[in-house]
């Protein structure tokens, strides 16, 4: 499988009023095709290194890595002018919460003509058939009405299901999905995820999917990275998680409860200060 | 797969349109707010240490006559009375008489307002006009030198008193420089040449096609607006500094980004754009406290406006007409908020 | 204790008494103050305005109220009156210094009686609720709807001039905003667990409102106070240059600037000195008012 998005040695830094503070921690990692999962708790940095790719962080904060190839481009030697033409084209975000990560005064029609017209020649008419065809696309029932329609009236299923729609219309190649299900009811979680994974494979993208639900991740990606205190404690197969072998992996599937394995007592994760210590693990298998 | 939003559908519809209920509220709110404001002012009439019958009926008067006015102005009824008469005259526009100039206050104040509504509408433009900018330009630069000289700007604003600065600012520009007309509204020679249509000079001048004496009015005017400007701009920017800090740092401002957006696009049509309705109440405001700000100001331009008639009075002690001022700016005040508040509620899609 | 034994107890994360953990909160809270370098200006200019005041006749090279009538309008630099002297021969400085402690005292009267009315008002409206909140809040908001120059110009008018007056005039328009803060600040107090607690224990709203409420209410307040000060010494200057504050030949400043006024054009040093003065003090406060907030309430930090 050739890479569409090949990381290597990230490094995402802060400095703060007490010295610098490392977000991300050498983290390499190869995707194709297919979808990754990156799970962590929070502060692992799963959020950063997804932001990092995009180059969304801004001074004072310093992103480095060996490269940071799409489709062999080393994103990090493009101009902000040609990263603005990756984003969104190439690449896209879906970002957790819906009810803020959409502008609330404009509707969500001209929200996703923007989407549209960023990256395609043609007019609004054109742009707003578009709009009208992705939304359909995320099982919306009424989307000229939701065109009409401000954020802040749509439900939160609603809301990432237009977010959703917003962030593929132009097609990109990569989507990072920063815990997209995170903010939604459970009942809402299942269908929205649906959504995605039909997306997704139609438009045969490659999607980075970041959360801490270890099973979620488990059941909906290929593959799935670990991260703990920035760094990369191991990567495995989905269906082989099981097997896994560092402690923390294991820990975060000991302390979650099993129907089928009914146990006296949830295991508390012990968190060992080696492991922030021991260098990522690289890309494989 | 059919998936129905649950929030909107099916919710039971209000058996009548809501608005005609909030106008009503509104309106009652107001009504309220002026009767506090008019029973204000009608007790500090009454707590005057001078006799308002001496004032109008003078020393010598006789005891009958003295008896006489009394009763016609009404001062042997009970309070109550007294302030509902009171509220009907205000009803009616009637403020009473002033003692200076022995015409209607009402009358007064009608040729004065236009004066220094031309002069806080000529500050506020400037506020508008250069706080805005400025301000977006701090948020967005935050930290950098133009943010610092945005603070020292407001930091001057709020520490220097107005009619001082005015002062130090007629020395400079009209005394030392004489880049600018002196006090009043323009030259002895071209007052009253041109027909008063609004009242406002410049307004006036133009319409009459007389560019003279718009250029010499403007020539006055330069400086005591610009000097209320300052003020204006001193908060205008930075209420907007803060508003788009706040914006910034929104997750849909990261969206923006994501979707390829250039930073211009994400701060005018994005960050802005949600600032825009908070800027509404911000410059109402801003136009009230320059009404407010025209009192001190007027004085040292010479500017006969409402401020400097209020003042006037206050020295001549001619309560009516001190009264009667107040009542006005006051009323102004509850105006411009009431104003500020509806459009808030029409402009903002969340409050709805 | 030693020194660094002091510092170390101050500066502890586990202080073992409520007076150690006041202390400590204090001491830390200096720290993040110092490190402001134009709050620690605007304390220094208070400081400074504070040991003039007490100071004045110490420091004054004058008697403020002599007249000097052949020394009329001497320029600055005039020997013996550094700063000139005004149009009836009197020093500038002189009285710029005797003034500072007019500033001074309409200054600490109205922080006082403004913020105090204010928190009363806020506190049992907040407390209260119902038709006590709504009757509250009806006539607070009619003062605030007031253009307070014009409100405290109107009331000067009426009491007569002179600088106890304008105190009460100024007071009268600068209660508002505390009675608002108060009473926000005590409506989401008044939902919280200790509240119920201390209820369930009997204790009376009088009780409840005075030694649970206010204490927490008063870091917003100070705030604000310091911050409104500004404003308060900009309002009593425009009341003194209207003639209205203290009465002639008290040396209040802003009258000072009023007096000054006609010889603006050949002697502007008569009216500028009294406005720089204003405007040094008023920008003491500011500054001052700034560091507060970033101290106490760091998340409106501009």
């Amino acid at each position: 499988m050739t890479d569409l998005l090949d990381v290597k040695d990230l490094w995402v830094r802060f400095p703060t009023r007490t010295g610098v503070f490392d977000a991300v921690r050498g983290v390499s990692f190869r995707l194709g095709r297919e979808r990754l999962g990156i799970v962590g708790e929070s502060g692992s940095g799963k959020s950063m290194t997804g932001r990092a790719i995009l180059r969304l962080i801004r001074p004072p904060g310093q992103v480095e890595a060996a490269h940071i190839r799409l489709d062999g481009e080393n994103l990090l030697d493009k101009t902000e002018a040609q990263m603005r033409k990756i984003r969104g084209e190439r690449i896209s975000m879906v970002m957790q919460d819906p009810k803020f990560s959409l502008n609330p005064v404009m509707t969500v029609g001209e929200q996703l003509i923007e989407a549209y017209r960023l990256h395609a020649r043609g007019g609004k008419a054109q742009a707003r058939v578009k709009a009208l065809e992705m939304l359909e696309a995320v099982s919306i029932r009424d989307p000229e009405r939701v065109m009409r329609a401000y954020p802040h009236e749509m439900s939160g299923g609603m809301g990432q299901r237009i977010m959703i729609a917003m962030m593929l219309l132009p097609d990109p190649d990569l989507l990072i999905a920063d815990e997209p299900t995170s903010a939604l009811d459970v009942s809402v979680q299942g269908q929205v995820l649906q959504i995605l994974d039909r997306l997704v494979q139609d438009r045969g993208m490659g999607l980075v999917f970041i959360s801490h639900d270890l099973n979620l991740v488990a059941q909906f990606c290929d593959r799935v990275l670990i991260m703990y205190a920035g760094r990369v404690v191991e990567t495995c197969e989905a269906a082989r998680l099981h097997e896994a072998s560092h402690p923390y992996t294991r820990g975060l599937l000991n302390s979650l409860p099993r129907f089928d394995a009914p146990q006296g007592r949830l295991e508390v994760l012990r968190r060992d200060p080696a492991w922030a210590e021991t260098p990522s693990v690289g890309p494989d298998p | 797969m059919a998936l129905t939003d649950r929030k909107t559908e099916g919710r039971p519809r209000a058996p009548f349109p809501r608005w005609p209920l909030r106008a009503g509220l509104t309106l009652g709110s107001i009504a309220a707010t002026m009767l506090g404001l008019l029973f204000v002012t009608f007790m500090i009439g009454r707590v005057m240490p001078v006799d308002p019958v001496l004032a109008v009926v003078g020393d010598r008067a006789s005891p009958e006559m003295y008896q006489q006015v009394y009763e016609r102005l009404g001062l042997d009824k009970p309070l109550i009375v007294q302030f509902a008469l009171y509220l009907r005259d205000v009803a009616q526009g009637d403020l009473g008489m002033s003692l200076l100039t022995s015409r209607p206050v009402s009358e007064d104040i009608a040729r004065v307002f236009p004066a220094t509504l031309e002069l806080a509408t000529l500050g506020t433009l400037i506020g508008v006009l250069a706080g805005v900018p400025l301000g977006v330009l701090a948020a967005v630069r935050r930290g950098s030198w133009i943010d610092q000289i945005a603070r020292v700007v407001a930091l001057i604003g709020y520490s220097m008193p107005i009619f001082w600065l005015g002062l130090m600012g007629l020395l400079i520009f009209y005394g030392i420089l004489g880049w600018v007309g002196g006090p009043g509204r323009v030259s002895i020679f071209y007052d009253g040449m041109v027909p008063s249509v609004t009242g406002m000079i410049l307004v006036d001048s133009a319409l009459d096609g007389n560019w003279t004496v718009f250029r010499d009015a403007l020539s006055h005017i330069v400086l005591p607006a610009s000097l209320l400007g300052y003020y204006s701009l001193a908060y205008i920017s930075r209420m907007t500094r803060s508003f788009m800090l706040e914006q910034l740092s929104a997750e849909y401002v990261t969206t923006a980004r994501v979707k390829g957006l250039g930073e211009r696009a994400v701060i005018w049509n994005h960050a802005f754009r949600n600032i825009r309705v908070q800027l509404i109440t911000v410059v109402a405001l801003s136009y009230a406290g320059l009404l407010e700000g025209s009192v001190l100001t007027e004085i040292i331009f010479s500017w006969p406006g409402i401020g400097m008639y209020i003042t006037n009075a206050l020295l001549s002690a001619d309560m009516n007409a001190v009264l009667g001022g107040t009542v006005v700016v006051g009323l102004a005040f509850v105006l411009l908020n009431v104003l500020s508040d509806l459009l808030y509620k029409f402009l903002d899609p969340r409050a709805a | 204790m030693s020194g660094a034994g002091m510092r170390a107890w101050l500066l502890t994360d586990t202080p073992r008494s409520r007076g150690q953990a006041r202390a400590a909160a204090l001491y830390q809270g200096w720290l993040a103050f110092r490190s402001n370098p134009l709050a620690m200006v605007g304390l220094a200019i208070l400081i400074l305005l504070l040991a003039v005041a007490a100071f004045a006749p110490l420091i004054a090279p004058h008697d403020p109220f002599v007249q000097d009538l052949g020394n009329r309008l001497k320029p600055l630099g005039t020997p013996g009156h550094p700063l000139g002297t005004d149009s009836l021969g009197r020093d500038i400085l002189s009285r710029l210094i005797y003034g500072s402690r007019i500033t001074l005292y309409i200054v600490t009267l109205v922080a006082l009686i403004a913020p105090i009315a204010g928190l009363i008002v806020g506190t049992v409206a907040g407390y209260l609720g119902g038709w006590v909140d709504m009757v509250l809040m009806r006539i607070t908001d009619i003062f605030l709807a007031f253009p307070r120059l014009v409100l405290a110009l109107a009331f000067v008018a009426a009491l007569g001039a002179g600088i106890e007056n304008a105190v009460l005039a100024i007071s009268l328009t600068a209660w508002p905003p505390y009675a608002r803060i108060a009473r926000a600040e005590t409506l989401t107090i008044r939902k919280s667990d200790f509240i119920s607690a201390i209820r369930l224990q009997g204790a009376g709203p009088i009780r409840i409102v005075t030694r649970h409420i206010w204490p927490l209410c008063i870091s917003s307040l100070i705030v604000r106070v310091t911050l409104d000060m500004a404003g308060i010494i900009l309002a009593a200057a425009g009341l003194g240059f209207l003639g209205l504050g203290a009465q002639p030949p008290s040396p209040e400043w802003g009258a000072m600037i009023s007096e000054g006024r006609r010889f603006i054009l050949d002697h502007w040093w008569v009216a500028t000195m009294p406005g720089l003065a204003i405007f040094t003090v008023s920008l003491g406060f500011n500054l001052l008012g700034d560091g507060l907030r970033d101290v106490l309430d760091p998340k409106n930090e501009t």
